[in-house]
């Protein structure tokens, strides 16, 4: 689902992976409530720019950074953009 | 201990040394952007620059072209990782715009037309490193590449070389433009990878 | 065996289905069981420790340890080259999943159902239309498959056959080159495509749209222009072109 070799920009569905290395389950029917402009949306919804090392989710209605996902030899880190609320239903 | 997958690893590409860590060479030039394309006529496009005390410098098109210009042919890199050799550009040096404005500010943040911004330390412009530039290959710079002129600070990553400019702004002190409000590092040197935060 | 996520895996057979596409057969010891539509992480380790990770779709669904993925090869690519054209059964490879709760399809629903794959976008939706004909739920379901020529389609077979056999209706779309006798246009999918083969919005369908992002989002645009509610239409984007 990634174009080879270089960064694509896909969807949540893509980053399951590397948010399952953060939060150790499937995140992408949860829904994120953006803090810039209200959308509500599942995160397998979001604009994901996607590389090895790097996703970096924004709010599809408004384009801000949701949050950016980081990996390297020391691990993963989420890193909160305007993502406001995450919504279990 | 990972798996290793027999035979894996034959097809990557070999690290060339004309080109960053993690780039990858391409013939096409890609066209990447976070919105629509500006469409800016000449006859109102202006490009100004402000200082740390707001006193303004600026230009018309016809006023920007009577401006000393060069060529300039350079390699670029993408932060998605493609890069191009040998490009041809032609544009002011920035040397040449700086010389119009009084300033002591250490930092730059360039705007363009539909509200991109970028930030770019201003000793990063000078010394001939950036040019607003007008035309690619020849040709009269085609708006879906930032025409009818861009910045074009080569040395960076490319997202910092801001399409459709319209003037820089001089500041005291760093601060963040779109793409580094959005995950992307303030300072962005292709040679030591400086893609992220 | 799993490690930081990563089950060690081992390839049991390979199918070459196109001239760019193969299926691959993989065992995964301890596999826990996938729902129709998700996708695996599979992640290569060469002898110097250089490492990839991509995402496939699964053809594949259910509790068997053994799954099943569809590699369209990319010229010039790292990773689908090797396993379109390098791998052989017995070669290993880590897996992680299954992963994507979203993308998925379970069988109980009232609502009709319509898949709309553009070229290697079918995968996971031939994992659905499986779970539903395994349900007895294909009536409630249809396809559009949009491909560029007959030869392109992956699982074409399997899924004419079931058409004709209880399985799900398919509508076939040709962009370039249609197959002789052909009685249709060619082209891409439009609103008058979508309108003649679609569930119709007001049987409001749940849609589900996979393939590259730019036919995704031609066709999402396209729906919700004829009418289907934005929040009934679920979308899964490849990268690339």
């Amino acid at each position: 689902m990634r174009a080879e070799n270089a960064t694509s920009t896909v969807d949540g569905n893509a980053a399951a992976g590397m948010l399952w290395d953060v939060f150790g389950t499937d995140v992408t029917a949860l829904v994120g409530v953006c803090g810039g402009c209200g959308a509500a949306v599942p995160f397998a919804e979001t604009v994901v720019e996607l590389d090895e090392a790097a996703a970096i989710v924004r709010c599809r209605s408004c384009t801000h950074t949701l949050f950016t996902v980081l990996r390297d030899e020391q691990g993963v880190r989420l890193i909160l953009g305007v993502l406001h609320e995450i919504v279990r239903e | 201990m990972a798996v290793i997958s027999r035979g894996f690893g034959a097809r990557r590409r070999d690290s060339d040394p004309h080109l960053p860590p993690g780039q990858y060479l391409t013939e096409d030039f890609p066209v990447l952007s976070a919105g629509p394309t500006p469409r800016i006529d000449t006859a109102v496009w202006r490009f100004g620059i402000r200082n740390e005390a707001g006193a303004e410098v600026s230009w018309t098109w016809e006023e920007f072209l009577a401006l000393p210009s060069e060529d300039v042919h350079t390699d670029i890199h993408c932060v998605t990782r493609w890069s191009k050799l040998g490009t041809s550009w032609r544009g002011v040096s920035l040397d040449t715009l700086l010389d119009a404005v009084d300033t002591d500010a250490a930092y730059a943040m360039a705007h363009s037309y539909g509200g991109y911004t970028t930030n770019v330390p201003v000793d990063e412009l000078r010394d001939g490193q950036a040019w607003i530039a007008y035309e690619f290959d020849g040709e009269p710079l085609d708006p879906e590449h930032g025409g009818p002129a861009r910045l074009l600070v080569p040395h960076l990553y490319f997202w910092k070389s801001a399409k459709w400019v319209r003037g820089l702004t001089l500041m005291d002190d760093d601060e963040p433009g779109f793409w580094e409000q959005n995950g992307y590092n303030m300072h962005g040197d292709p040679w030591t990878e400086e893609r992220y935060w | 065996m799993t490690v930081g996520g990563w089950s060690a895996a081992r390839v049991v057979e390979v199918d070459d289905v196109t001239s760019s596409a193969r299926v691959l057969r993989v065992t995964v010891p301890g596999w826990p069981g996938s729902d129709a539509g998700q996708h695996v992480d599979i992640r290569l380790t060469a002898e110097d420790g250089y490492q990839a990770v991509r995402s496939y779709s699964l053809g594949s669904y259910g509790p068997s340890d053994t799954i099943e993925l569809a590699v369209d090869e990319i010229p010039d690519g790292e990773v689908s080259p090797y396993l379109v054209r390098d791998v052989l059964p017995g070669d290993e490879l880590e897996v992680k999943g299954p992963l994507g709760g979203y993308f998925v399809w379970r069988a109980g629903g009232a609502e009709p159902v319509q898949l709309i794959a553009g070229g290697s976008g079918i995968v996971p939706l031939v994992a659905i239309a499986r779970a539903a004909k395994d349900a007895g739920a294909a009536a409630s379901l249809r396809l559009l498959y949009s491909v560029r020529t007959p030869d392109d389609a992956i699982y074409r077979d399997e899924l004419e056959r079931g058409a004709a056999d209880g399985g799900v209706a398919v509508t076939w779309r040709y962009t370039r080159t249609a197959p002789t006798g052909w009685q249709g246009a060619v082209g891409r999918v439009d609103t008058a495509v979508l309108r003649a083969s679609v569930w119709a919005p007001e049987a409001q369908p749940v849609v589900y749209v996979c393939g590259p992002t730019g036919f995704v989002e031609h066709v999402a645009d396209a729906l919700v222009e004829l009418g289907h509610a934005p929040g009934r239409i679920k979308t899964e984007r490849f990268g690339g072109a």
